[in-house]
């Protein structure tokens, strides 16, 4: 059974909010109804609502919801190709990733119309699987793009990189992949967002400095900000306070972080073994 | 021997402090200098081990350059031509020669404010000896009139174990007309690196053509282009590469950012004589790439303040 989400307006500063969602119980799904009451400042930072994206005749997303409090860590799981990088480039606006039908809200706006630097603007960020090279840009000048009286050398340290070696490198293909990383997430921190996308932020990162991303993500939260966090490492996803599975074009599961990887390990889900997503 | 030309001298100077140089390198003794505008030598200054007898012709100036065998000068040399009237054709004729060991950087200023007629002629022959090392940069102000020809031609010989680094930049100003047309010899273990940068507006035209032959063993040469144009601005980019030596490596690299109704070609060759050579090359032609864009604009930066960065990035 597809759940369903149903506002009511209670008051200009409440609303109710009647919605079914799929919790894990003993590893089977199941759907709940929660009365929620919020007033505006426990709204959502960022509602997805009932999103289509298609892409010529192909359907990315059909009717995918999520939501995304203040300063949660939110970790998104899912099989390559299930459109987790899509969704994180929907929230931030690439250039022709606009949804087919649904909305995006941030802090309650409708942000669907918005330009990237725009959204950017509004505290939403995002850190590329693949970080861009740039030439002729050092690692200083990047770090101090947008904010320009920062100390850029407090965000490479944080990044296990030495501001004495790395703040003169320039932003090209002389950086390695792993490197490059590590000033992008330094970057996205030292822009005090509101909502950070790391997509994939531990791809080309050796196993030995997991830990180093694992405190970005501590630093953001800290710092106030939302994460909305693709992984494949359990050990990164297990700092979140929320997970949700995202699979033939919607969140299937949202809940406890570990709970949601077992799900997804265990392969219950019926598309993952060739059959119909009983979820439709 | 110290030659004086004062009037000309001052007006040349504050053009160049205004484009960014450092007067204070007129007065200083310990960097040499030579500076002419139009076809008058307004100031020289030699240093130990540099030699340049210099002399006016008809359109412009000849000059004998020589660094003396073993000399090493620390601080850059620093030439400055240019031409202060709206009108006007300035030749320069070089002969420059390192003698063996001798290593020197030597920065050229051109400036021309107020082009709106003028051709800017540059004919080199540059023999770099055995182990020496010569960086040579060229920075070209130009005002924003368009009505210029620029044409540096370049011979060079670069001999065993020997350096040869040319930086050419051309991104303040419109460039009017640029034919750049160098070619450099690289002999066994030597190194030729050549770096062009210039910046296209309106309706500038722009020709590049740089040829490196890899003739020793174990040589080795960079071609790098970077070519930014906006409005009407077209540029050809020739990069050629020869190997003809066992050992020898040479890459050509160009990059050409296309705006507006601007239009770009690049033309890489290479020509591998030798089977123990190898060259490569690449090059990118294209609007600004889009991901650099997301990436600037996921940071703040309005789409035009993205490409701004992007763009000088290149150019620097």
């Amino acid at each position: 059974m597809r759940p369903r989400r149903r506002e009511v307006n209670f008051s200009a500063r409440e609303k109710v909010t009647i919605r079914e969602v799929n919790d894990i119980d003993n590893g089977i799904i199941k759907t709940k109804k929660l009365h929620m009451k919020r007033s505006q400042s426990e709204m959502p930072l960022l509602e997805i609502k009932d999103i289509t994206y298609r892409v010529k005749e192909k359907e990315i997303f059909s009717g995918l919801s999520l939501e995304i409090g203040s300063k949660e860590v939110h970790a998104i799981l899912g099989k390559n190709g299930t459109g987790k990088s899509t969704l994180a480039y929907l929230v931030m606006g690439c250039e022709s990733y606009i949804p087919t039908s649904g909305v995006i809200l941030f802090e309650g706006k409708i942000i669907n119309d918005l330009k990237i630097h725009e959204r950017a603007q509004l505290g939403i960020t995002l850190a590329w699987q693949e970080p861009v090279r740039l030439e002729g840009i050092s690692v200083r000048d990047y770090l101090t793009l947008k904010k320009k009286e920062i100390d850029p050398s407090l965000y490479l340290e944080m990044v296990g990189l030495s501001p004495e070696l790395y703040l003169t490198r320039m932003m090209d293909k002389s950086l390695s992949g792993g490197e490059r990383k590590r000033i992008e997430l330094a970057s996205i921190v030292a822009l005090e967002p509101k909502l950070a996308i790391l997509d994939e932020p531990d791809s080309g990162i050796d196993m030995l400095s997991i830990q180093d991303i694992i405190n970005v993500i501590n630093v953001l939260k800290k710092n106030g900000a939302a994460v909305l966090l693709i992984t494949h490492r359990e050990e990164i996803g297990k700092i979140a306070d929320r997970a949700s599975q995202i699979c033939d074009g919607k969140i299937i599961c949202s809940g406890d972080p570990e709970k949601v990887a077992q799900y997804y390990k265990s392969r219950k889900c019926e598309v993952c073994i060739d059959g119909a997503c009983v979820y439709v | 021997m110290e030659h004086v030309f004062m009037s000309e001298l001052d007006e040349l100077m504050k053009v160049f402090g205004e484009s960014g140089g450092d007067n204070s390198i007129l007065v200083r003794e310990d960097i040499a200098h030579f500076f002419a505008s139009g076809n008058k030598i307004l100031s020289t200054r030699p240093t130990q081990g540099l030699e340049i007898k210099a002399e006016e012709t008809a359109t412009g100036i000849a000059a004998r350059v020589r660094v003396l065998e073993g000399t090493i000068i620390r601080n850059p040399i620093h030439l400055c031509f240019g031409i202060l009237h709206k009108k006007g054709t300035q030749e320069i004729r070089m002969d420059i020669k390192f003698e063996t060991g001798a290593s020197a950087h030597f920065i050229a200023h051109c400036i021309f404010p107020k082009a709106k007629k003028v051709r800017h002629i540059m004919d080199a022959v540059v023999d770099i000896g055995e182990n020496a090392r010569m960086t040579y940069s060229e920075v070209h102000y130009h005002g924003p009139y368009g009505g210029i020809e620029v044409i540096p031609k370049a011979v060079v010989k670069v001999g065993k174990n020997g350096r040869y680094l040319a930086d050419f930049s051309l991104i303040t100003g419109m460039v009017g007309k640029l034919g750049i047309d160098y070619t450099i010899e690289v002999g066994e273990n030597a190194v030729a690196e050549l770096i062009a940068r210039v910046f296209g507006h309106g309706d500038d035209e722009i020709s590049i053509k740089e040829r490196v032959v890899l003739e020793g063993e174990n040589s080795k040469g960079l071609i790098k282009t970077r070519v930014a144009l906006e409005d009407r601005a077209e540029a050809e980019v020739t990069g050629i590469t020869e190997g003809n030596a066992a050992g020898a490596r040479g890459h050509v690299d160009c990059m050409e950012i296309v705006k507006d109704n601007a239009v770009a070609k690049a033309i890489p060759i290479v020509n591998v004589t030798h089977p123990l050579a190898k060259v490569t090359h690449e090059a990118a032609i294209g609007s600004v790439d889009k991901r650099q864009l997301e990436t600037l604009m996921a940071h703040g930066l309005t789409p035009e303040e993205a490409v701004d960065v992007i763009i000088k990035g290149i150019l620097k």
